[in-house]
């Protein structure tokens, strides 16, 4: 059996879950903060690849980066190579598909924080960048994480864009998903099965440790 | 040591407009809940933004809008102890008293020491460890006044700090409080709704009503000589009555229909007097008419409290009911049974108000 969709899906996935936690992170917290009309219009365009179809997504992602777009023909010049239809084309759908989960858990956590420990933060004298990251995040550390764990999940599950931007190509763009269509295309029933297998065992190890973190969290709170 | 206030916020359907100087000791800032004393604190310290006006503590300026300047929080060294307390859940005690040393204290050492000498005096002994998950009320509030007088400030502000806590509690917090403060040097505003709170804690006392402010007067002064309607109201006093002038000396009490004598000062164009419920008294009716500030009653309800019994009486010849021409006379359990054995009709009262009792009041 090839291992090479396996270790294709999981640093499409790794990579793009490490992007869109910070950028999920950044982007929940300032925009919480904007103007009511300004933060619904974005509210809505970031969660827009939330419900939209993958395929939409795909779709959107070659018009921008494809080779004769105005991004990828740059890039092209710049970088002498493609952004779609290799094996990192996978993170750009798996991004862009991950970010709306990690955004909402994020800001969910952002806004259930109670201001006034921030507040109490400034009058002690602490930096802004102080109660950031030592008040506000650990605050907010179980949504934050729990935002970061579904992204990661999505990410591994990404399918419709991804074969899209990335299509399926053996040993180079092959992922775990892609990988399971085409078997069952060309009547590799058994080959398939294995990789089914394979995802949902991944899947099931990522949720356990989902529920172990939490139990963790509430054991030391009750100590 | 000297705190001045003159602010102006507007929120659409509510507007803060407050003016005030407190000097040393501690400046209680008395209103019901929602008259803006919560906002006008969090102006001084820096967390909410005035439109217009100034703060200005010892020289420094806090904020001007005309200069243009606006001190950040952390630049105001406030100590503003809020109403939940706010200490960070994610710190043990020890971090969280960190915190108030953080801005100015590299030395390890000279931390640790400053840390353990509050521990000592706050009664946190063997806290260290503890998340503020695991305190009592009381126990967290000394945590977080802790944490602040480590963060030197340079005034103090308290946040209704006893509402967060039980009867049976407060009271001892409260003797806690009052022997700390007394430790601090510079100038403290506490903020309360409470007059009993107000009245035991603080020296001089600032009204609010409606995000409106009115001069600081000495504690003393609001309860025995309130000046308008709405610090009577706050005092504790619970009859009033329109009144105009009388003569010399005398009023008419529009709502209650007679005619009453004061012997305190009258403000300029005043517009109310009131009485308060346990300085009018029942008197035998036989004696009684004709009597200078005595009038005749009829009894509306009886309520019986824990120790004493509340009537509500309308006075005879008044008509109309409204909130203000019922009386609340306040007595003892015994001098109500006195007078109900001595009467013969049993739904009428005549009382009597001590010339000195009356307080003429203007109507702000």
């Amino acid at each position: 059996m090839d291992w090479y969709p396996l270790y294709n899906s999981l640093r499409i996935a790794l990579i793009s879950s490490v992007v869109v936690f910070f950028s999920g992170i950044f982007a929940a917290y300032h925009i919480a903060k904007l103007h009511p009309a300004v933060k619904g219009v974005l509210d809505v365009v970031l969660t827009l690849p939330l419900v939209l179809p993958p395929t939409v997504v795909g779709y959107f992602l070659l018009v921008l980066l494809g080779p004769r777009r105005p991004l990828g023909s740059w890039f092209m010049d710049v970088f002498q190579t493609r952004l779609v239809m290799t094996w990192y084309s996978g993170i750009f759908a798996a991004a862009v598909v991950a970010f709306p989960l990690m955004y909402r858990t994020a800001r969910g956590a952002f806004e259930s924080f109670d201001e006034t420990l921030a507040f109490s933060g400034q009058t002690l004298g602490l930096s802004n960048t102080y109660i950031f990251w030592r008040i506000r995040m650990p605050a907010c550390r179980q949504g934050i994480l729990a935002g970061g764990v579904l992204a990661f999940a999505r990410a591994l599950g990404e399918y419709g864009a991804t074969s899209m931007i990335a299509g399926y190509t053996p040993g180079k763009t092959a992922t775990i998903s892609t990988t399971v269509y085409q078997l069952w295309r060309t009547d590799n029933d058994a080959l398939a099965f294995r990789w089914v297998v394979v995802n949902v065992v991944i899947s099931a190890v990522v949720l356990l440790i989902v529920n172990l973190l939490e139990k963790r969290e509430r054991g030391s709170r009750r100590d | 040591m000297s705190l001045y206030v003159d602010i102006k916020k507007d929120l659409g359907d509510f507007v803060l407009e407050t003016k005030f100087e407190a000097d040393g000791g501690v400046t209680g800032i008395l209103g019901a809940s929602g008259c803006g004393k919560s906002m006008t604190l969090r102006c001084i310290a820096g967390i909410l933004r005035p439109d217009e006006g100034r703060i200005e503590l010892d020289g420094t300026v806090f904020f001007d809008h005309r200069e243009k300047i606006d001190l950040k929080p952390q630049q105001r060294h406030v100590g503003l102890l809020f109403q939940n307390y706010a200490l960070f859940p994610n710190m043990t005690v020890w971090q969280n008293l960190m915190t108030g040393l953080k801005p100015y204290e590299k030395d390890k050492k000279r931390a640790a020491a400053a840390i353990n000498t509050v521990m000592e005096r706050f009664c946190l002994d063997g806290l260290a460890g503890h998340k503020p998950s695991q305190l009592s009320g009381g126990q967290q509030q000394r945590v977080a006044l802790a944490r602040i007088f480590l963060s030197k400030p340079r005034v103090l502000l308290l946040d209704e700090p006893f509402s967060a806590l039980d009867d049976f509690l407060k009271w001892r917090l409260e003797l806690e409080l009052a022997s700390l403060l007394e430790g601090f040097e510079g100038s403290t505003l506490f903020v309360s709704h409470s007059r009993e709170e107000i009245y035991r804690v603080c020296d001089r006392v600032c009204v609010m009503e409606k995000g409106k402010s009115s001069p600081v007067i000495p504690v003393k002064q609001l309860f025995e000589a309130p000046r308008s309607k709405a610090a009577a109201v706050l005092s504790g006093c619970k009859n009033f009555s329109r009144a105009r002038p009388a003569g010399e000396k005398k009023v008419y009490a529009e709502d209650w229909g007679v005619v009453l004598g004061y012997t305190g000062e009258a403000p300029e164009g005043f517009s109310h007097i009131g009485v308060r419920s346990h300085y009018i008294h029942p008197v035998p009716s036989g004696s009684a008419a004709g009597q200078e500030n005595t009038f005749c009653c009829q009894v509306m309800r009886v309520v019986e409290d824990v120790f004493s019994i509340v009537v509500i009486l309308q006075p005879k010849g008044v008509t109309e009911e409204t909130e203000d021409t019922r009386i609340r006379v306040e007595m003892t359990k015994e001098s109500w049974q006195e007078s109900r054995c001595r009467e013969k009709t049993k739904d009428e009262m005549w009382i009597h108000m001590d010339a000195r009792d009356i307080m003429v009041l203007g109507s702000i």
